[in-house]
């Protein structure tokens, strides 16, 4: 049963999509793909407390590999290291907290919705489980159809163009990534993950490298953004910023770093680049965007660019922080996301110019507003406080130019999330906010409550992640091979299993 | 006295079968009762496919060794034996989405006679070993196909295609039968493998009448593949078709054109390989860019598929190109799921076609995901395989495609091809955008009559497409060992 857990997580929604098109459930299509998602939550829990964060060897956990394709070396291969089950965990959350709100809302069409709702979620758990190379990218791949379609009939009324956009450009970079995968696949005889050797082909590492640069979005590729986010449904936006940019921060620990140690510490300064401009950027536009969903929208860029710069610093407190926020982000903004979308029914706009004055009369949702924000602003002590350090800490060895950049964007962090908190909660009660409009039902506070709970507990015991994060999957070898003055001081104790790594040979 | 070569029946027996088939169709006009014609017939017609596929499938297993037979002007091998198989799929097939045409009566019997011997035709043309044998079956399937594009002769853009294809077509022949003549009086015989020896014989590598002659026979099977540049009937001939019949056009006329090119190519002229690599390869990023680049503007969505069957044309020829086993094998299993799509895709065509009584385009496509479920999905599952996405064979055939590609040292094949896909993208996903993204009443847009007719034949033709194609993704292991072995017959 242990041994099937990754599998069970990735194809457990399948089936209850599959389910839910299949028989006529009609109505009941909402609770079944809530059932599922609660199932789906509950195997995480299972698989959390089997899980083996120090598991020697290079073989990750729940690992199941059959062959599928064996002419040329492809398999099934699946099992979780330390990051990838987080970023998991934050998958079946994120998608568990959008199926409810979608139930709770009431999509038209409830067994498509529902159906491809749970379809995203087994490509999303899947993508972060693939240990092989043509395993993800089908996951990758097949992350598109589901939010296709549910931009596309479910969004708002620039949908159309939102499509287009969204997908022209992460196609372009998949496709990209395909042609990269196929190089680096024949020319290792094999797609496993863990058994390739790395590669220095430069042009196959690009190829990679910009398709997950699309998908995070980094700057300058982020011209997508903005459209999906504000034309997508609520929960939809929740899940595209929350959980699917989080696809590029598995490829870029997984296949960026690991299997082009080479490649990625010369392109390194150039991505740091970018990810500063990025987090600059991003925050300023958050700064200045004139809806709740803008803000949203170019803090998520601004956020991704924070975590590459923890990834790109090729550090373990840099990755580890990466991945804690990572985690931190995609609740962060699913329940902002969720919470605009509670705010959009009330008032049926999200423009700050006719926000204003929510606070006074609907306390719950001031309150779940407030953490929410303040949370993601960083405050000492927060989840996302311990997470920016880190990352700071982690790339101030590398230079402290970019810690600068991140610590100013930091700085704007707070600036645009009190900004958005006094639009929307404080001031005069803006001319779309009715007296009648009501706080949070109990059920939209269920939903949202889940999320904010899991930010507190992160708060609380931050190092569940940050210490778990990277330990056997990320070798010592390439960190100390691409920071030879700092080899193992910065590791944290106990935690890297300097002999067994099998994953550079 | 001349003597007479020994026949052997079983390898004939695919051919033979359908043609058995196609006689009792022909007959059955003339003495079935009207009110049973059209069951009876297509019931024969049926029989005859499946009869020809089990032959296929027996010679397949029967024949692990290749062999040459009749006068070494046939080839008994796996490799035959695997398109037939596919032939067979796609006539059957295409008789389920024909079924309830509205074809005039007194055309029915004829009707499913010509699909029949067109199908045998097919059967024997990928088994041709030499020239001779290629031309005539070539001109065997052709001129079953030209009678079957005009064979609904009220309509006027039936008439039209089938007389431009006919004329067109001509050309095309001609075309490959002067290269077919240019060769042998190079080389001086008929025979694929006699071709090459007399080539390394006689030192006839880089000879200007034989390159003439190979250009020109590539040219010929380029016309029935319709890869670009010589596709210029594709699109008039796929729109004005009766739909069935495109489909069945689309799936088995580019599938045997293609697998028999590899084989001429790899068997009949493996000195001048560094030359129709490249020629082939040309034809390939032609192809990829003229029919991507056409169908963005198409909004008949026959005409779409039309040119977007010149870029699969072109996914293939890559395979072609690349003359690796890899290659063979990639071209193999991309016919499956893109036989089992194109005919899955003009079916669905056909459904809404007899719903509105006029040309299908992606403005009156509009709702029909809604309307339609089963019909509906499987169209989005189509173009999702034709735009190559994960969980779909498509993906697979192009996935093996660009890897056999990838193998034979042409990365930059690799990427002309990922951005053909990625241009196909615009077309294929905006047939899923007016199906789904567009509700009917969005449109003021009402179709006529109560509820769809209900199609059983049609709808499980679809059905078995869809299954086709996404089944393929996952059994991708067994579908190339069975292409492998069939592979193995040609000398790469």
């Amino acid at each position: 049963m242990t041994d099937w857990l990754a599998t069970i997580l990735i194809f457990l929604p399948l089936a209850g999509a599959v389910l839910i098109w299949v028989l006529p459930v009609g109505r009941l299509a909402g609770p079944i793909a809530l059932l599922f998602a609660l199932a789906e939550i509950g195997f995480w829990i299972d698989a959390l407390g089997e899980m083996n964060f120090d598991k020697p060897g290079p073989m990750p956990n729940f690992d199941q590999r059959w062959s599928w394709f064996s002419d040329l070396g492809v398999s099934y291969h699946v099992g979780f290291y330390g990051y990838s089950f987080w970023l998991a965990g934050l998958a079946v959350v994120v998608m568990a907290a959008a199926i409810a709100y979608g139930f709770w809302v009431g999509r038209e069409r409830p067994s498509a919705y529902f159906g491809l709702m749970l379809f995203l979620t087994s490509a999303a758990v899947g993508s972060f489980a693939s240990e092989d190379l043509l395993l993800f990218y089908v996951f990758f791949e097949a992350m598109m159809i589901p939010l296709y379609v549910l931009i596309g009939v479910w969004g708002g009324p620039g949908r159309l163009g939102a499509t287009i956009k969204f997908v022209i450009y992460t196609m372009a970079g998949s496709l990209l990534m395909l042609a990269s995968v196929i190089v680096f696949g024949l020319s290792a005889g094999s797609f496993d993950l863990v058994t390739t050797p790395t590669s220095d082909n430069t042009w196959v590492f690009l190829g990679f490298l910009v398709a997950f640069a699309i998908k995070a979005p980094l700057f300058p590729l982020h011209g997508w953004l903005p459209d999906a986010y504000r034309e997508s449904s609520p929960e939809v936006a929740a899940v595209l910023s929350g959980l699917i940019s989080k696809a590029a921060v598995f490829g870029f620990i997984r296949i960026c770093l690991l299997k082009f140690p080479g490649p990625f510490d010369d392109w390194r300064n150039v991505v740091l680049a970018l990810a500063a401009i990025g987090l600059v950027y991003g925050s300023l536009l958050a700064f200045r965007a004139p809806d709740f969903r803008g803000v949203i929208a170019y803090s998520s860029l601004a956020q991704m660019g924070l975590i590459t710069i923890g990834i790109f610093s090729v550090s373990t407190a840099g990755i580890s922080g990466a991945v804690l926020q990572s985690v931190n982000h995609g609740l962060i903004s699913a329940s902002l996301f969720l919470l605009a979308g509670t705010i959009e029914r009330r008032t049926s706009t999200g423009s700050f110019e006719r926000l204003g004055g929510m606070a006074r009369g609907r306390p719950v949702l001031a309150t779940m507003l407030m953490i929410t924000g303040i949370i993601a602003l960083a405050v000492p002590g927060s989840s996302a406080f311990a997470g920016e350090f880190l990352i700071l800490l982690g790339v101030f060895g590398t230079g402290w130019g970019w810690a600068v950049a991140g610590a100013t964007g930091i700085v704007l962090a707070a600036m645009y999330m009190l900004r958005l908190i006094s639009a929307v909660l404080h001031r005069e009660p803006g001319p779309a906010v009715h007296d009648a409009a009501l706080d949070l039902r109990p059920a939209e506070l269920g939903i949202v409550l889940p999320l904010v709970g899991c930010l507190l507990a992160l708060s609380a015991w931050p190092a569940a992640i940050s210490g778990n994060a990277i330990t056997t999957s990320v070798t010592p070898t390439p960190l100390r091979l691409l920071n030879p003055a700092r080899p193992n001081d910065q590791l944290p104790e106990g935690r890297m299993d300097l002999g067994s790594t099998g994953l550079n040979r | 006295m001349i003597d007479t070569p020994n026949v052997d029946w079983f390898a004939l027996s695919p051919s033979l079968t359908t043609l058995g088939a196609a006689a009792i169709c022909l007959l059955s006009g003339a003495f079935v009762p009207r009110w049973i014609l059209r069951p009876f017939a297509a019931f024969f017609c049926a029989l005859g496919f499946i009869g020809g596929g089990v032959f296929a499938l027996l010679l397949y297993i029967e024949t692990p060794h290749g062999s040459l037979e009749v006068a070494d002007a046939i080839f008994r091998d796996r490799y035959a034996a695997f398109t037939q198989i596919l032939v067979m799929g796609a006539g059957l097939l295409t008789v389920g989405v024909a079924y309830s045409s509205r074809m005039r009566e007194d055309h029915i019997g004829e009707f499913y006679a010509l699909l029949a011997t067109g199908g045998a035709g097919m059967a024997f043309f990928v088994q041709s070993a030499n020239l001779m044998t290629l031309f005539l079956s070539l001109e065997w399937f052709s001129v079953c196909l030209y009678i079957l594009c005009a064979i609904e002769t009220d309509l006027e853009g039936s008439l039209e295609a089938g007389l431009k294809y006919l004329i067109i077509g001509g050309m095309g022949s001609a075309v490959l039968l002067f290269g077919s003549a240019l060769i042998y009086g190079a080389t001086g015989e008929l025979g694929y493998g006699a071709i090459a020896d007399a080539t390394r014989s006689q030192d006839l590598t880089g000879d200007p009448i034989l390159l003439v002659g190979l250009a020109m026979l590539l040219a010929g099977l380029a016309f029935k593949s319709s890869a670009a540049p010589f596709h210029m009937w594709t699109p008039d001939v796929y729109e004005g078709a009766p739909t069935p019949v495109t489909g069945f056009m689309a799936a088995a006329t580019k599938t045997v054109a293609l697998v028999l090119m590899y084989r001429v190519l790899t068997v009949a002229f493996p000195e001048e390989k560094d030359v129709w690599t490249i020629a082939v390869a040309t034809l390939a990023v032609i192809s990829l860019a003229w029919g991507n680049i056409a169908a963005l503007i198409q909004s008949n969505i026959k005409r779409l598929l039309a040119y977007s069957s010149i870029s699969h044309a072109g996914f293939m020829l890559i395979a072609v190109s690349s003359a690796n086993a890899l290659g063979v094998r990639a071209l193999l299993y991309y016919l499956i799921p893109y036989a089992a799509i194109s005919i899955g895709a003009f079916a669905v065509v056909v459904a809404r076609e007899r719903e509105l009584g006029e040309a299908v385009t992606l403005d009156n496509l509009a709702g029909f995901g809604w309307e339609r479920p089963l019909l509906g999905f499987a169209m989005a599952t189509f173009m999702l395989g034709f735009a190559g996405f994960p969980l779909t064979g498509g993906f697979m055939g192009k996935f093996l495609v660009f890897s056999s590609a990838s193998e034979a040292g042409w990365n930059w094949l690799v990427i002309v091809g990922v951005l053909a896909t990625l241009v196909s993208l615009y077309y294929y996903l905006a047939v899923i955008r007016s199906m789904y993204m567009r509700p009917a009443a969005e449109l003021g847009f009402a179709p006529v009559g109560g509820s769809p007719p209900r199609e059983i034949m049609l709808s499980s033709a679809a059905f078995i497409a869809m299954v086709v194609n996404v089944g393929s993704f996952f059994a991708v292991q067994p579908l190339v060992d069975f292409a492998r072995s069939a592979a193995e017959t040609l000398p790469l």
